[in-house]
């Protein structure tokens, strides 16, 4: 086992299937934001974050979450430091635009600074909601919960902040769509579920994925901050 | 029709004294070269030059010159075996170049291929991987028994198309991470797709990976660029198919 978990494939396996929990923790997270979209008065979003607050979900699934991320992030370590060492001597000149796409390339730096969005992403939002519990409580069915839609709301539209704000949520998304567009089908490639025919399906699948999770998460913001 | 004359060529090379020395690039001027000379031949003509000038002639990699030894390298311009696809150097013409161009060539860079002298790079690493695994360890027979055992028109075309890597090590030279993964795919997928390489495939899988790690070839990032320098077209499929043979011999101990 450990030979396993040292060896390369070994450990592009754990990235990879570290990095498809967290595609599929996108998917949720996507959809519970669009409930702000569909209801204006926020209930929706606000019930939607309660339940995601259930002790369950929150002593028993948000671990394994932060476990994914931590996991995925210090193998990207390893793996990015293990690729550096193995050229120690760097070309003078090397086109790689016409072998490879952008992306793929600069998957580490993409993951970083996704990483730097989501600590500032945590702090506004998952820190006074589950630990300090800053934000304000609201009477819903005669249950106190967090009005975390009006946190929302407030955060996006509020003056000269709110318009830098949204832009940092769009540029955020974008950046996940890019790390999205390569690890999408490259996590499927690491565990050997891929072959001719099924490599070109799984690219446009991740594309596909790629846009749909960053186009939402480029519209929420943005329609917040127009129509909200 | 007579080939284009290339009038003036201005030659950026890696000049490296030994394993030991750091090297430098030095420029060099070359002269009316014909568009249908090869880029060997346009470095034998440089290298009759220097000569004559009382220089060191720049020493290079090549053997049969027709493509299917794995002997020549360079990284020309930036890419692996030049600025054509599907070949090696020995097949890249000089007319794939401009009038009064900057050629920059080097070495394959990687870790696991040191520079013996200037252009010449050891590729040793990977006839150790191939030593680990690369291999087949009983007598298969002769030609008839090969036609004794069935095989799939499928498997025989893919596990050929395997066999096409010469082992010229493009894919290390043009790989960000300095992976050999499509060279290790391809010599397990080829044989893994026979019915007398199955035998030993999954200790083939683990042995050669795990001399793949232990030689310092980088961690294979699925960028794909591999795949598009190699002069073989060998596919990045063979690289999914080494993760599932490798993964499968793992779950097996």
């Amino acid at each position: 086992m450990s030979s396993f978990l040292s060896s390369s494939i070994g450990k592009k396996l754990i990235m990879s299937l570290s990095g498809l929990f967290l595609v599929l923790f996108l998917l949720v997270h996507l959809i519970l934001n669009s409930f702000l979209m569909f209801d204006s008065t926020g209930e929706l979003f606000n019930a939607g974050a309660h339940f995601m607050a259930m002790p369950v979900i929150r002593f028993g699934l948000q671990p394994v979450l932060f476990g994914g991320f931590i996991v995925h992030i210090i193998y990207a370590i390893i793996l990015t430091l293990q690729n550096q060492k193995a050229r120690p001597q760097k070309y003078a000149s090397q086109n790689l635009g016409n072998s490879s796409t952008w992306s793929s390339r600069n998957m580490f730096v993409l993951g970083g600074l996704v990483l730097v969005f989501i600590v500032m992403h945590l702090m506004h939002f998952f820190v006074p909601m589950q630990i300090t519990g800053e934000v304000p409580m609201k009477m819903v069915d005669g249950v106190e919960i967090h009005d975390g839609a009006a946190l929302v709301k407030a955060l996006f539209t509020t003056g000269t902040f709110g318009i830098v704000y949204t832009c940092i949520y769009v540029l955020g998304a974008v950046l996940l769509g890019l790390h999205l567009a390569h690890g999408f089908w490259s996590s499927f490639q690491s565990i050997g579920m891929s072959n001719i025919i099924w490599r070109a399906r799984l690219e446009r699948a991740g594309y596909i994925y790629a846009i749909f999770i960053a186009g939402g998460f480029t519209i929420i913001p943005l329609y917040l901050h127009f129509f909200a | 029709m007579a080939d284009k004359i290339i009038k003036n060529l201005t030659i950026k090379v890696w000049r490296q004294k030994n394993a030991k020395t750091a090297g430098k690039f030095e420029t060099y001027k070359i002269n009316d070269i014909s568009g249908g000379t090869s880029f060997l031949e346009m470095l034998d003509i440089l290298n009759e030059q220097l000569i004559n000038e009382g220089q060191e002639p720049i020493a290079f990699d090549h053997d049969c010159r027709e493509g299917i030894c794995g002997m020549c390298s360079l990284f020309i311009n930036g890419r692996a075996h030049g600025p054509d696809d599907d070949i090696t150097t020995c097949q890249l013409h000089m007319r794939k170049f401009k009038e009064g161009e900057t050629i920059t060539i080097e070495p394959w860079r990687a870790g696991a291929f040191p520079v013996i002298k200037d252009l010449i790079v050891d590729r040793t690493a990977f006839e150790k991987v191939l030593q680990a695994g690369g291999y087949i360890s009983v007598n298969t027979g002769g030609v008839p028994d090969g036609n004794a055992i069935p095989i799939s028109q499928d498997d025989a075309e893919e596990a050929m198309d395997a066999a096409a890597c010469i082992g010229c090590g493009a894919c290390v030279a043009t790989c960000k991470n300095s992976s050999a993964m499509l060279f290790v795919s391809a010599k397990v997928s080829h044989l893994a797709k026979l019915p007398q390489g199955r035998v030993e495939a999954s200790r083939r899988a683990k042995n050669m990976v795990a001399k793949m790690d232990e030689l310092g070839f980088g961690n294979c990032t699925n960028t794909g660029a591999c795949e598009v320098e190699c002069p073989k077209g060998i596919s990045i499929a063979n690289i999914a198919r080494l993760n599932r043979e490798f993964l499968a011999a793992k779950i097996k101990d």
